[in-house]
C-alpha cells in the first residue's frame, strides 16, 4: 500500500512577495523531488527565484510580506502546515542549510565552537562533553586542521575557505538527511571552490544525504550535480540528469546560457552569445504564455504553448513549452 | 617596448604595533613586478584574492602609491604622478582609464548619465554642448544603448547596463589603456557576455589596450592575448595565452588551471583525480617553487613569450645537490 | 590590549598639555578680570593695579602659564577669587552633586532607551515602533533648555510634584532624610537629561536590530532551528548592542557636559552651575580647572569607548 516517496517533494510551490496590496510570485508553480544520495542542482541567473525556493523550503520568509502556497512534503508531513515550533524541530535537524557568504553567515561575536554546538543543543540530548566531542568530529570531517584550536577562534580569524567549512559543519551537525546549499562557493577563490565542492561530494557519499545545490555557475553544476533543474523567471524550464543536460540541452534558455559561457575564440571576430533583452522585473512579469518568448523574438509566436507546462520528452528529461522544437539561434538556420 | 612600462614595481604597506606604534613589518602587496603594455593588446592579470592584482591597477592609475619601482609612460617617469594637477601629466591622466567591478559606486547617483559621461570630456577636450551631446550619444551607441539613456539617472539602469555605461565613460577621454578590474564579476552570465563583447568591439575600433584584472580564468582566457599569473604579490608565470593555458610550467599556475570546473560532466571523475594529483604535487613541491621565506622566485625566460618564476640554478654546491635530488624542477 | 591602553594613556599627557595651553590662551582673551566690577569704585586705580600686580595678573602669558603649571604639578590648582578657597576645595564641594546627577541620568537613560530601542527594532513598523519614533523625533528636536524649562514649569510649579530648584532641602535632618531629599531633588533634572540622552540610543539600537534581523548569520541561526526568541537574545541583540556599548564613554561625557545647562536651569549646585557662575565672575582659576577637567573627561570617554569595544567585539583586538 505504501507508495515509495521521495526524500523531499516540492509540489506546486508558489512564493509571492507583497508589493503594496498585491502578491507577485517569485517562485511560480515549482515542483521537484529530491532522492537520497543525490545532488540536485538548481541553476539560474539572479532573480530567477532559486534562492527564494530554498528559503521557502526552510520556511524562513517573513510571513507578513510573503504568501506561500503548495506543498513541501518531508516524511509524509507538509512542512508548510507546521507551526513555528514544529518547523524548528525540522530546521537544522532534518534539513541543514549552507549559505553563500561564509563571513556574513557566521555570528561575528560567537566562537566557532558555540556556533556549531548551538545546533546540537536544540536537537540532541548530548551533554557539554559529548557536544564538544561531536564538534571536534565535525571539524575533522570538514577538513579543518587543528580543530582544538580553531573551535576557540572567532569567524574573522579564519580564511574564507575555512569559514565555509565551518558553515558546512554547522549544517552537518545533526546529520540531516536533506542539505540545501545556496551558492556555497560563489564567494570563494577557484582553488578553494574546488576543495569545498570535493568536500560536499565526499560528505554526501559518506552520509547518503540528498543535497539541493543552488548555483548560477554551470561549471559547478557540471562538476557536482546528478540532476539539474534550470530556472527562469520563477519557473523550472528544463530538468534532466546532468550528462543529458550538457550533452543535449533543449530549452532555448538553457541553450542560450551554455552559449554565453566565455571561452577561447577561434576567430577574432567571434562574439559570445547574448540573450536579447533583460529579465522582466517581478511586477512586470507576464503571468501567461511562455516567459522566455520575449527574449527570442525571431521564433514565431505559434511555436509557443498557450500555457506552457513541463513535458517529459525522454525519460527524466523535462522541458517547458513547445518552443524548443522550433528554436534556432538568431541568424542560424532552423 | 610598450607605451606603458612598469618596472620592478613595489607597493608595501607598513604594519604598526607596540607601545610606540612603530613600523614593525610590511605587507608586500606588490613586490617587484614588470609589465610592458603595447597598443591594441589585452593583458590578463590573474590571481586569487589578496594576490595583489588589484593593487597593480590602482597604482598605475594613481589610487595607490608605489613604494619603489618605476612607471614609465612613453618613456617619461610618471610614478606616483597620476591624478596630479600638473599639466605635464595631463596626457597620462587622459590616456589611462579604469573601470571597476561595481560601476554604480563610481557614478554620482544625483547626476544624469550625460553629466557622468561628459565629465572626462570637459577635463580634456573643449567641446561645445552640442558636440558633447553627440559624443555621448555615439559612445552610448557603441555599448548598445539608446541615446535617450543620457537623460536618465544611474539607478534607472540594470547592473549590466551600468557596467556598459562605465565602459563608455572610460572610453570618453579617448584613452590608450583601460584598466578593467573584475569588470564582469558581479554580472550574470548572459549579461557578462554582452559587456565582454562590447569591450572587444571598442578595442578594435579604438585600438585600445586592456589590463584585464580578474580571478576568473575563463573570462581572462576569452579576453586576453598575454597573461600574467600572480601569487603573493609577484608574477609566477607570464606569457602568451596559448603558452599559459596549454603549457603551464609553474606549480601554482597548474594548480589554478586544474581547479577550473570542467564543463563536461562525463569526465568529472578523471578531472577530479587530476586536480587532486596537482594539488598533492603542489604541496610536495612547494619548496622548489618558492624560496625559504615563501617568496616567489624571479621570472626566468622559459621560451619565447613565456617566463616562469623558477629557482635560480646557482653555482652553490648544496643547492645544486638539491636540484639533482628533485630532478631539477622542470 | 594593555599595550594599547598604556599607549593611549601616555598619549593623553601631551594632549592635556596642549589643551591646557589652549584654554589658558582663550581664558586670557576674556574681557575683564576678577577685580572688574567687584571692587569698590572709589578705589584708587593705582591701588587696583598694585593688586593686579600682586596677584601676578600683569605678567606675560607664558610666565603665568609656567607658574600655574608648576603649582598644579604640586597639587595646587590656585585659589578661587570668588570663594577665597583653593580651587580644588571649591570643585570638590560641587562634584558630589554632579556625579549623583550624572549617575542617575545614565541609569535612567539606559532604562528608558534600551527597552524602547529593542521593542521598536524588533516590532518595527508596528504602532509601538511608530510611537517610539514620534517620541524620538520630539526629543531630538527639542533643545535642552526648552525641555528643561517645560519640565520645571509643568512638574515643578504647576503640578508641584518635584522640587524645581536646589539639590537638597534645608529641613532634612537625619542622614536618611538627607539622602531621600537629594534623590527627590535629583529626579526632575535627571529625567530631563535622560529623555534627551535616549534619542541616539533608541535610534542606533532600532536600526541595528532591523539590519541584524535580515543578516545572514540570523538566517543561519534560524536554519539551525534556534527558536526565534533565542535568535533575538543570543544573536540579534548582542550584535545590535555593539554601537551602544562603544558609545557608552561618549554618553557619559555628554551627560557631564550637558549638565551645565541642566544645573543652571534647575539651580542645582553642581560643577556645571559653578562653571557658568565662574564665567560670569571671571573666576579664572576655577574656569580653567573645570574646562581642563571637561577636556580630560572627553579623552577618558574616548578611551573608555575604545576599551569597551575591544572587550565586547572580538574583531577589534589591538595588542
Amino acid at each position: 500500500m505504501a507508495v515509495e516517496r521521495s526524500l523531499l517533494e516540492v509540489n506546486n510551490l508558489e512564493t509571492g512577495f507583497r508589493f503594496g496590496d498585491v502578491y507577485h510570485n517569485a517562485v511560480d508553480d515549482v515542483s521537484l523531488t529530491l532522492e537520497n544520495n543525490e545532488i540536485l542542482a538548481i541553476v539560474g541567473e539572479s532573480g530567477c527565484g532559486k534562492s527564494t525556493l530554498a528559503t521557502s523550503i526552510m520556511g524562513l520568509h517573513d510571513p507578513k510580506n510573503t504568501e506561500i502556497k503548495g506543498e513541501v512534503i518531508y516524511k509524509d508531513l507538509n512542512l508548510l502546515d507546521l507551526n513555528e515550533k514544529l518547523y524548528n524541530r525540522i530546521r537544522g535537524n532534518d534539513i541543514g542549510m549552507i549559505f553563500q557568504d561564509p563571513l556574513g553567515s557566521l555570528n561575528p561575536l560567537m566562537t566557532i565552537y558555540n556556533q556549531i554546538s548551538e545546533s546540537l543543543e536544540y536537537h540532541s540530548d548530548l551533554n557539554e562533553e559529548q557536544r564538544r566531542a561531536r564538534v571536534l568530529e565535525l571539524l575533522n570531517q570538514v577538513g579543518i586542521p587543528r580543530p582544538e584550536q580553531i573551535m576557540k577562534n572567532y569567524p574573522h580569524e579564519l580564511s574564507g575557505g575555512m569559514r565555509q567549512r565551518v558553515v558546512i559543519a554547522i549544517a552537518l551537525a545533526n546529520k540531516p538527511p536533506v542539505i540545501i546549499a545556496d551558492e556555497p562557493t560563489t564567494a570563494l577563490d577557484v582553488t578553494i571552490q574546488a576543495q569545498i565542492l570535493d568536500l560536499m561530494v565526499d560528505i554526501q557519499d559518506e552520509t547518503g544525504s540528498g543535497i539541493i545545490l543552488i548555483t548560477h555557475d554551470l561549471g559547478v553544476v557540471a562538476e557536482t550535480a546528478d540532476r539539474v533543474a534550470v530556472m527562469y523567471a520563477g519557473q523550472i524550464v528544463e530538468e534532466a540528469p546532468v550528462e543529458e543536460l550538457f550533452a543535449n540541452p533543449k530549452h532555448p534558455y538553457t541553450r542560450s546560457l551554455l552559449n554565453s559561457i566565455p571561452h577561447e575564440l577561434e576567430d577574432d571576430d567571434d562574439e559570445l552569445h547574448v540573450i536579447h533583452g533583460t529579465v522582466p522585473s517581478l511586477q512586470k512579469l507576464p503571468r501567461k504564455g511562455c516567459r522566455f518568448a520575449p527574449r527570442i523574438p525571431w521564433i514565431p509566436e505559434d511555436s509557443h504553448e498557450e500555457n506552457p507546462v513541463l513535458h517529459e520528452i525522454s525519460p527524466n528529461h523535462k522541458v517547458r513549452c513547445t518552443c524548443w522544437k522550433h528554436f534556432h539561434f538568431e541568424g542560424e538556420d532552423e | 617596448m610598450g607605451f606603458l612600462e612598469v618596472r620592478d614595481l613595489k607597493v608595501h604597506y607598513p604594519i604598526r604595533g607596540g607601545v610606540l606604534n612603530r613600523v614593525q613589518d610590511h605587507v608586500k602587496a606588490v613586490d617587484g613586478v614588470n609589465l610592458s603594455i603595447e597598443s591594441g593588446k589585452t593583458y590578463g592579470l590573474v590571481g586569487e584574492s589578496g594576490s595583489g592584482k588589484t593593487t597593480i591597477g590602482k597604482t598605475i592609475i594613481g589610487l595607490e602609491k608605489a613604494t619603489s619601482g618605476k612607471i614609465l609612460y612613453e618613456g617619461e617617469d610618471v610614478t606616483n604622478k597620476a591624478r596630479s594637477r600638473n599639466k605635464k601629466f595631463e596626457n597620462y591622466n587622459k590616456d589611462i582609464q579604469m573601470i571597476f567591478q561595481d560601476a554604480t559606486s563610481s557614478m554620482n547617483p544625483k547626476k544624469r548619465i550625460i553629466d557622468v559621461m561628459s565629465e572626462p570630456m570637459r577635463n580634456y577636450f573643449n567641446y561645445t554642448p552640442q558636440e558633447t551631446k553627440k559624443r555621448v550619444a555615439d559612445l552610448l551607441e557603441i555599448v548598445g544603448m539608446n541615446a535617450e539613456a543620457m537623460y536618465k539617472y544611474p539607478h534607472e539602469f540594470s547592473g549590466g547596463q551600468r557596467q556598459r555605461i562605465g565602459v563608455a565613460r572610460a572610453v570618453a577621454s579617448d584613452p590608450k589603456l583601460i584598466i578593467a578590474d573584475e569588470p564582469t564579476s558581479a554580472l550574470d552570465l548572459s549579461v557578462q557576455a554582452q559587456v565582454l563583447n562590447f569591450m572587444r568591439r571598442i578595442q578594435k575600433e579604438y585600438d585600445l589596450s586592456y589590463l584585464f584584472i580578474s580571478h576568473d580564468l575563463g573570462v581572462v582566457q576569452h579576453m586576453s592575448d598575454d597573461i600574467a599569473i600572480m601569487h603573493r604579490g609577484r608574477f609566477v608565470e607570464q606569457g602568451s595565452k596559448e603558452e599559459i593555458y596549454k603549457n603551464p610550467q609553474h606549480i601554482y599556475t597548474k594548480r589554478l588551471l586544474s581547479a577550473i570546473p570542467d564543463m563536461d560532466p562525463t569526465t568529472r571523475a578523471a578531472h577530479k583525480v587530476e586536480r587532486q594529483r596537482v594539488e598533492a604535487e603542489y604541496d610536495a613541491q612547494e619548496t622548489d617553487y618558492y624560496d625559504p621565506k615563501g617568496r616567489v622566485y624571479d621570472l626566468q625566460r622559459y621560451d619565447e613569450e613565456h617566463y616562469v618564476a623558477l629557482k635560480p640554478e646557482e653555482p652553490n654546491a648544496s643547492l645544486q645537490n638539491e636540484n639533482v635530488n628533485t630532478g631539477g624542477g622542470n | 590590549m594593555w599595550k594599547t591602553i598604556i599607549r593611549r594613556v601616555l598619549l593623553m599627557i601631551p594632549q592635556i598639555l596642549i589643551l591646557s595651553i589652549l584654554i589658558f590662551i582663550l581664558a586670557d582673551f576674556m574681557p575683564g578680570d576678577p577685580f572688574t566690577g567687584l571692587v569698590d569704585p572709589n578705589l584708587d586705580p593705582a591701588q587696583l593695579d598694585a593688586m593686579r600686580e600682586a596677584y601676578g595678573l600683569n605678567d606675560p602669558l607664558p610666565v603665568k602659564y609656567v607658574r600655574w603649571m608648576k603649582n598644579a604639578l604640586q597639587g595646587d590648582f590656585g585659589r578661587s577669587f570668588n570663594y577665597q578657597q583653593p580651587v580644588t576645595a571649591v570643585i570638590a564641594g560641587r562634584m558630589g552633586n554632579t556625579i549623583r546627577l550624572s549617575l542617575l541620568s545614565i541609569i535612567l537613560t539606559y532604562l528608558i532607551g534600551l527597552p524602547l530601542g529593542i521593542l521598536a527594532g524588533r516590532y518595527n513598523e508596528s504602532i509601538l515602533d511608530k510611537t517610539v519614533l514620534v517620541y524620538n523625533f520630539v526629543s531630538f528636536a527639542v533643545p535642552i533648555f526648552v525641555l528643561a524649562l517645560l519640565m520645571v514649569w509643568v512638574f515643578g510649579y504647576n503640578l508641584n510634584w518635584f522640587p524645581a530648584r536646589g539639590s537638597i532641602s534645608v529641613n532634612a535632618v537625619t542622614q536618611w532624610d538627607k539622602w531621600m531629599s537629594q534623590l527627590y531633588h535629583l529626579l526632575l533634572p535627571s529625567i530631563t537629561t535622560a529623555i534627551l540622552g535616549t534619542t541616539s540610543i533608541i535610534q542606533y539600537l532600532r536600526s541595528e536590530i532591523i539590519d541584524a534581523k535580515v543578516s545572514d548569520y540570523v538566517k543561519t541561526a534560524r536554519s539551525k532551528g534556534v527558536p526565534i526568541q533565542k535568535v533575538y537574545t543570543k544573536h540579534i541583540f548582542r550584535n545590535a548592542s555593539l554601537p551602544i556599548a562603544s558609545g557608552f564613554g561618549f554618553t557619559i561625557v555628554s551627560l557631564f557636559t550637558g549638565s551645565i545647562f541642566i544645573e543652571k536651569i534647575f539651580t542645582y549646585r553642581g560643577m556645571g552651575y559653578l562653571f557658568l557662575q565662574s564665567i560670569n565672575t571671571r573666576d579664572y582659576s576655577v574656569i580653567f580647572v573645570l574646562a581642563l577637567f571637561y577636556g580630560f573627561l572627553g579623552l577618558i570617554g574616548t578611551l573608555l569607548s575604545d576599551v569597551i569595544l575591544m572587550a565586547v567585539d572580538p574583531r577589534i583586538r589591538i595588542d
